[in-house]
């Protein structure tokens, strides 16, 4: 078993060593992965109803209202 | 609705376009190409022929950078289901939940393991491994488009579900219902099958530029091969479920396919305007009676179209929104009414709840059920039955041009084919071009495309039940504005650096076997 999951990272390890453009693409992958989560969806995409209401009951009364209203 | 903020509805629509067709550059060549690669690479297993090998390895490379480049695009649009339209995401409830659960699972997983096989597992694993997790990849890339494109197709015909008065949430009651609609599966098909297309055409095209350059014509002839073959295959298959596509737009979104087609009077033997150019195409005239300034027309196929029946009657905008009682057609004021009568009973049903009036609710929710179906045209009642038919020009044009460039599409994989089974194709040079300049097109049918499915829907964000005005959440339109321009900032950052690093990608051309890494 130590040595199926030895394999598997040292294949991950060299995988990710002897990459060429892929280093380049990682690059772009995690600023835009940063931007995504901890810029855009922290600062600019909060959930609407879970930052205003506590509890599902109160989450679809207010739908209920508003499509009702 | 008492009070309608147009800006606030404008700019969520407008950034949700935004970040769906810039998602959809990225899309449909990781569809498709991912087969593309997969069919090389069994050539490779079952001829042992290097250059087969070298040839993955080159198209893998090009995949790798648009998927790398692609990944977590989508995830934006469920950024703006939470916060832009709350209404909608709560409404939806589990129905959008358990497709995009699966998709999340099963489909992400499995692609994302054996992306890296595929990619570092060259000489590590064997050739049967390597091959199937090829295989696999493709496959996982296309069954993540199928649980996409199943929660758009409900979206578009909802069915297997019923809305749960308690909670405001449509509950999924039979799976089964929403994954096989008969929506979805055209939807799915249609879709990545345009998706295989728009990658043979960027095989060929950038095939046709080594053969220009007069660098690497074996491997450029054997990609454009197998590129051709799978586009002819994909195109034939493409009209099949277009025409399946046009159908169900017939049956279920009678306006889609009126708004489409610029039939303003229902007419019997109702006849295709194969080419046709607008008068008006006026802010103020979008959504009203268009008339024709010059058309080519097929008699009869638009009733053979919409019905399998040259003399079938196909409703035009005036009976869709006026009503034609001949032809059992409700008019747009009937459907509000009902739709009043839902809205209203809802909130009886919720204040008899509240008080504890059993049989009070009990009334309620049945004059509420009966009238669901019309549940979004409610919100219409007493306001310009204009606002319920989408942009005719926008629709019409881009039907027409999608269509017309899949059959560009169609004919130059023939021409491409035949050219290399003659040997001429490297003295064509007109071929050569113009698979090169055929590339932009195809990523501008693909878009089409959507701009049909979509657009041709307004106002619906659910087709009868939701529509875009009380889809929206209370927010400041001012915030979607400057959302909508860092995603414009961000996403056209991403495609810059996408066609930089695919230009260099494929300037270099394909490795030979020790310099061949990502």
């Amino acid at each position: 078993m130590k040595l199926i999951i030895n394999n598997i990272i040292q294949f991950y390890y060299q995988g990710f060593r002897n990459m060429t453009i892929g280093k380049r693409l990682w690059t772009i992958i995690i600023i835009k992965l940063v931007l995504l989560f901890l810029v855009l969806k922290v600062f600019f995409f909060p959930n609407f109803l879970k930052t205003h209401f506590k509890t599902d009951a109160e989450r679809s009364n207010y739908v209920i209202e508003q499509l009702t209203k | 609705m008492e009070h309608i903020d147009f800006s606030l509805v404008d700019w969520s629509r407008a950034q949700f376009a935004l970040t769906a067709l810039y998602h959809w550059l990225f899309v449909p060549l990781t569809l498709g190409l991912s087969f593309i690669i997969a069919f090389m690479e069994t050539l490779y297993y079952r001829t042992g022929n290097p250059e087969w090998k070298r040839i993955t390895k080159f198209w893998m490379t090009l995949f790798g950078v648009n998927f790398a480049i692609g990944v977590a695009t989508g995830i934006i649009l469920e950024f703006e289901f939470g916060t832009n339209w709350s209404n909608y995401s709560w409404f939806v409830g589990d129905i959008f939940g358990a497709p995009l659960a699966i998709e999340g699972i099963m489909a992400f997983f499995m692609e994302s393991t054996f992306i890296a096989v595929m990619f570092f597992g060259w000489n590590k694993v064997s050739k049967k491994f390597h091959l199937a997790s090829t295989w696999l990849v493709a496959i996982g890339s296309n069954l993540s488009a199928l649980w996409i494109l199943v929660a758009n197709a409900w979206m578009q015909y909802p069915a297997g579900m019923r809305f749960n008065p308690d909670t405001a949430r449509n509950e999924m009651v039979n799976f089964w219902e929403v994954l096989f609609s008969p929506v979805a599966i055209n939807k799915f098909s249609h879709t990545v099958l345009s998706a295989y297309i728009l990658a043979s055409i960027f095989v060929i095209g950038v095939s046709a530029w080594f053969i220009l350059k007069n660098r690497e014509l074996p491997f450029a002839k054997k990609s454009i091969k197998i590129a051709a073959i799978f586009g002819i295959v994909a195109s034939f298959l493409t009209m099949v479920t277009g025409d399946g596509s046009a159908r169900n737009m017939a049956k279920y979104q009678p306006m889609k396919f009126a708004a489409m087609e610029n039939l303003y009077d229902g007419q019997k033997n109702a006849p295709l305007v194969a080419i046709g150019i607008l008068k008006e195409d006026k802010q103020e005239a979008l959504h009203k009676k268009q008339d024709f300034r010059f058309q080519i027309e097929i008699p009869n196929m638009l009733s053979y179209m919409a019905f399998l029946d040259p003399n079938a009657y196909v409703p035009g905008i005036k009976d869709l929104v006026h009503g034609n009682p001949e032809y059992k057609i409700m008019s747009i004021k009937e459907k509000s009414e009902k739709g009043k009568v839902a809205i209203q009973s809802l909130a009886e049903y919720k204040n008899a709840k509240k008080a504890k009036n059993d049989t009070l609710a009990k009334s309620a929710l049945t004059k509420f059920e009966a009238n669901y179906p019309w549940f979004g045209y409610g919100y219409y009642a007493g306001r310009d039955e204009h606002e319920l038919i989408p942009n005719i020009p926008l629709t019409f044009y881009s039907f027409r041009i999608m269509v017309g460039l899949g059959f560009h599409f169609l004919a130059l994989f023939l021409v491409v084919l035949i050219l290399l089974k003659k040997e001429k194709l490297e003295k064509s040079k007109i071929v050569l071009y113009t698979a090169l300049w055929t590339i932009p097109l195809a990523y501008i049918a693909s878009e089409l495309g959507w701009i049909v499915a979509e657009v041709g829907r307004q106002p619906w964000v659910i087709q009868d039940i939701l529509p875009a005005i009380a889809a929206v959440s209370q927010i400041k339109a001012t915030s979607v504005q400057i959302t909508f321009w860092l995603f414009f900032i961000l996403f056209t950052g991403l495609l810059i650096a996408e066609i930089k690093i695919m230009l260099s990608q494929i300037k270099k051309g394909p490795a030979t076997e020790s310099e061949s890494k990502l």
